[in-house]
């Protein structure tokens, strides 16, 4: 079977480069690998959802992934957690930040952030809740919290620690890559 | 990069990889999502000569005089650039090709970034231009190559088409090494290259013959494939509809993958399809395979079935083919918020829009990030069209409800839109004795596509000085006596200038003037906080600024978005909100 992993997010927190240290841990570990990404108007400050499928031994065909068919979702955001809960497969996992962004509907007063989030999901699926913002300050940029995030993940995977630290090594910038391995530590050790 | 290794890579990354291969020597194109990254992985590439043109219609051209030149040359844009690039790409298909020429179209369903959903297929047929449409990254850079060389083989500009899922989604692909071609060599042949009635109408047989010949080789090449999985139900598929169709469906199915969409193998159609009992199409978008599949006489199930709006996916497949529902999941059982997409914080538009919305003036709105100037609570833009439109809409509006109306209407465009084809319909406004204003919103980037350069940035794709579009002295120079230059975060500055240029009763152009705050030059620092003299009356949350919402009745500003960029400690009355160092 293909794993099925969907990172969820708001534009702007940087989903983009989690599924890209994925991707490629996942090319270097010689499994076939299709990431998904979002570029253009919506990730202005929207919903953005990107998709890593891997197979070890398999073809990847599609790069997207269908409710009910996600091993993992990776949630950058309380709210888009939510709106992603649906796509969780049964006996699936889901790893949340628990920061708050307000959507425009909620900021003009059209709509009201929804409440007890965290307890919805988990009345539903297993869920590992994080604060990635204050672990991402504790290493020291808040923009750390993709980083801290894929620390929390790799431990819910059978991937060795040293392979994601080489990953991260050759995908992220030279000048973040101290901010950046402090944060998938940090994230790991949750 | 090096050869023979295999790298993780975008559908467009692969395009731009395959036409280095292919030993490309021009690439001309304006970005566009779901294209841009193929002409930005481009300039990774030292041995190419890239460009961003002002325009696709000049892109396309450039590419054509480099073929014309004798060098391999493309250009790529999204589905609605074809239509920009469209006269000159149908007079090449007369005209054929000196050094191979690939136009790549990317189309987007579902609309991700994009005004319409518009298949680009029609324009193979309508154009008589062979049209590839690879499935994933690999095929991308094969493809590519492959459209070159057929290209030259048969005289002819190639398309290859992908859609939005296709672009931007990353797969292996195995790195070749780069054929140089030499210069082909140009020799003067007006019959070939002057396209006047004489000379097209030869060149017009020249190309029936040619399709001809390319629908026999439709039937044989390789890029058209059987998978014969010895069932009695049939798909005929291409590109991202074939990945979802596979995902879906497996091997229960016999599969023909087209992987040339124009022409099509009539025969190898009708061959496959006596093999089956029921046939499938499987294509996003308009039923473009399907009524060609129709017309040879071949009972298919195709939209019918599906839908022409929006993307597929494989759960949709599995569903209309073999009737099986999804997995379960767990629903959500309540409605929840939709998170459509916002300016970003400290987007320098946000203090142009909250102006014209509290001039309560009609916007005639054009394509880029402030097309956003349309949505709650700035819900300022009344119109948005196509690239340019901003500009000679407004003209119309004008001359439809007279002077009286067009004191109360302007057109923004950005800078680089404008440099795009705003210039003609502001000079339709000089000629025509328009008395319109127009809002050149200048951000010194290409924003909404990622950051790239234009004719008026002072940069070249490849980061180097070059000669920069002073606006001002343009706009003068077309006829523009009024222009101009006003900072929209001066907010009070901003809306008289405003006021009085729209009152004026000659065409006016104001440029709207302040860097996109993602620019790595533009550093506001610390952030906003609101202090004890706020009297809640919620001003600052008509910019509509991400960071700036009600909690338990009471604005805040939360700063891990806010950028400091200090918008709206411009608009408060009472002196409420003040900055903060970090």
């Amino acid at each position: 079977m293909t794993k099925n992993i969907m990172i969820v997010g708001v534009g702007g927190q940087g989903t983009l480069l989690a599924s890209r240290i994925l991707g490629n841990l996942c090319m270097g570990l010689g499994y076939d690998v299709k990431v998904s990404e979002v570029h253009g108007m919506s990730q202005r400050g929207g919903s953005v959802v990107t998709y890593v499928k891997y197979g070890k031994d398999e073809k990847v065909y599609s790069p997207i992934i269908d409710k009910g068919e996600a091993d993992i979702v990776l949630a950058f955001e309380l709210l888009e957690a939510y709106r992603a809960m649906p796509y969780v497969k049964k006996g699936g996992k889901m790893i949340l930040n628990s920061q708050k962004i307000d959507p425009m509907p909620v900021i003009t007063g059209a709509a009201e952030y929804p409440s007890e989030i965290e307890k919805k999901i988990s009345e539903n699926i297993d869920v590992t809740a994080v604060d990635a913002l204050a672990l991402a300050k504790e290493a020291g940029n808040i923009k750390a919290v993709n980083v801290v995030l894929i620390g929390v993940m790799a431990k819910n995977t059978d991937i060795p620690y040293d392979k994601w630290i080489e990953t991260i090594k050759v995908t992220v910038p030279e000048k973040f890559l101290d901010v950046n391995l402090k944060a998938f530590d940090l994230g790991y050790r949750f | 990069m090096e050869k023979n290794k295999t790298a993780l890579m975008l559908g467009n990354a692969a395009i731009a990889r395959g036409a280095y291969e292919a030993g490309v020597r021009v690439v001309a194109s304006y970005p566009g999502t779901p294209s841009t990254e193929i002409t930005e992985s481009i300039v990774k590439y030292d041995e190419i000569y890239a460009e961003w043109s002002p325009n696709e219609k000049v892109a396309a051209e450039v590419a054509i005089g480099a073929s014309i030149g004798g060098a391999r040359a493309m250009s790529c844009c999204k589905h609605v650039g074809l239509n920009v690039m469209a006269d000159p790409v149908f007079t090449m298909s007369y005209i054929g090709a000196n050094g191979g020429l690939v136009f790549c179209v990317a189309d987007d369903p579902g609309m991700h970034s994009s005004q319409n959903e518009q298949d680009s297929r029609h324009y193979a047929e309508a154009s008589k231009i062979f049209m590839l449409e690879p499935a994933d990254s690999e095929e991308c850079k094969e493809y590519t190559k492959i459209a070159f060389d057929m290209s030259e083989e048969y005289d002819t500009p190639a398309f290859i088409r992908l859609s939005t899922r296709v672009s931007h989604s990353q797969s292996i692909v195995k790195l070749g090494e780069r054929k140089d071609n030499e210069l082909k060599e140009y020799v003067k042949d007006p019959g070939k290259y002057v396209m006047m009635p004489g000379n097209a109408k030869k060149r017009h047989v020249v190309v029936e013959e040619r399709i001809k010949k390319l629908k026999a080789l439709a039937e044989e090449t390789s890029l058209n494939t059987v998978e014969d999985n010895g069932s009695k139900i049939g798909v005929i598929t291409a590109g991202i509809a074939y990945m979802y169709a596979k995902e879906a469906l497996g091997n229960r199915v016999n599969y023909l993958k087209l992987g040339m969409v124009y022409p099509l193998p009539d025969k190898k159609i009708l061959d496959f399809a006596a093999k089956c009992d029921k046939i499938y199409v499987i294509e996003e978008l308009d039923p473009y395979i399907e009524k060609h599949v129709r017309s040879i006489g071949v009972d298919v199930i195709g939209k019918d079935a599906f839908t022409l709006l929006g993307e597929y996916t494989p759960a949709m497949i599995k569903k209309a083919v073999f009737g099986e529902d999804e997995p379960e999941y767990a629903e959500i059982s309540e409605n929840i918020p939709v998170r459509p997409p916002v300016m970003c914080a400290g987007c320098p538009h946000r203090g142009t829009f909250y102006v014209l919305k509290k001039l309560g003036l009609t916007v005639s709105g054009d394509i880029g990030c402030y097309t956003l100037g349309a949505v709650a609570p700035l819900a300022s833009v009344d119109t948005t069209v196509c690239m340019g439109a901003s500009v000679s809409a407004a003209l119309g509006m004008a001359k439809a409800r007279g002077d009286e109306f067009a004191k109360k209407l302007v057109s923004v465009i950005g800078d680089s839109t404008f440099m795009h084809s705003g210039i003609t319909g502001l000079v339709d406004i000089v000629y025509n004795k328009g008395i319109n204003t127009v809002i050149i919103l200048d951000n010194s980037i290409t924003g909404m596509t990622g950051h790239q350069d234009n004719p008026t940035t002072g940069k070249t794709i490849r980061g180097e000085a070059t000669k920069q579009v002073n606006l001002i002295t343009l706009c003068k120079a077309v006829g523009i006596d009024r222009v101009v230059v006003a900072d929209p975060f001066d907010v009070k500055n901003f809306e008289k200038v405003v006021k009085e240029e729209v009152q004026a009763d000659e065409p006016s152009v104001i440029i709207a003037q302040r860097p996109c705050a993602l620019l790595k030059t533009v550093k506001y620092t610390g952030h906003c906080k609101i202090n004890d003299s706020c009297r809640n009356c919620k001003m600052c949350m008509k910019l509509g600024c991400p960071a700036i919402s009600v909690r338990n009745g009471k604005v805040v500003i939360d700063e891990n978005q806010c950028n400091g960029c200090g918008l709206c400690i411009n608009v408060c009355p009472f002196g409420a909100i003040e900055k903060e160092e970090n």
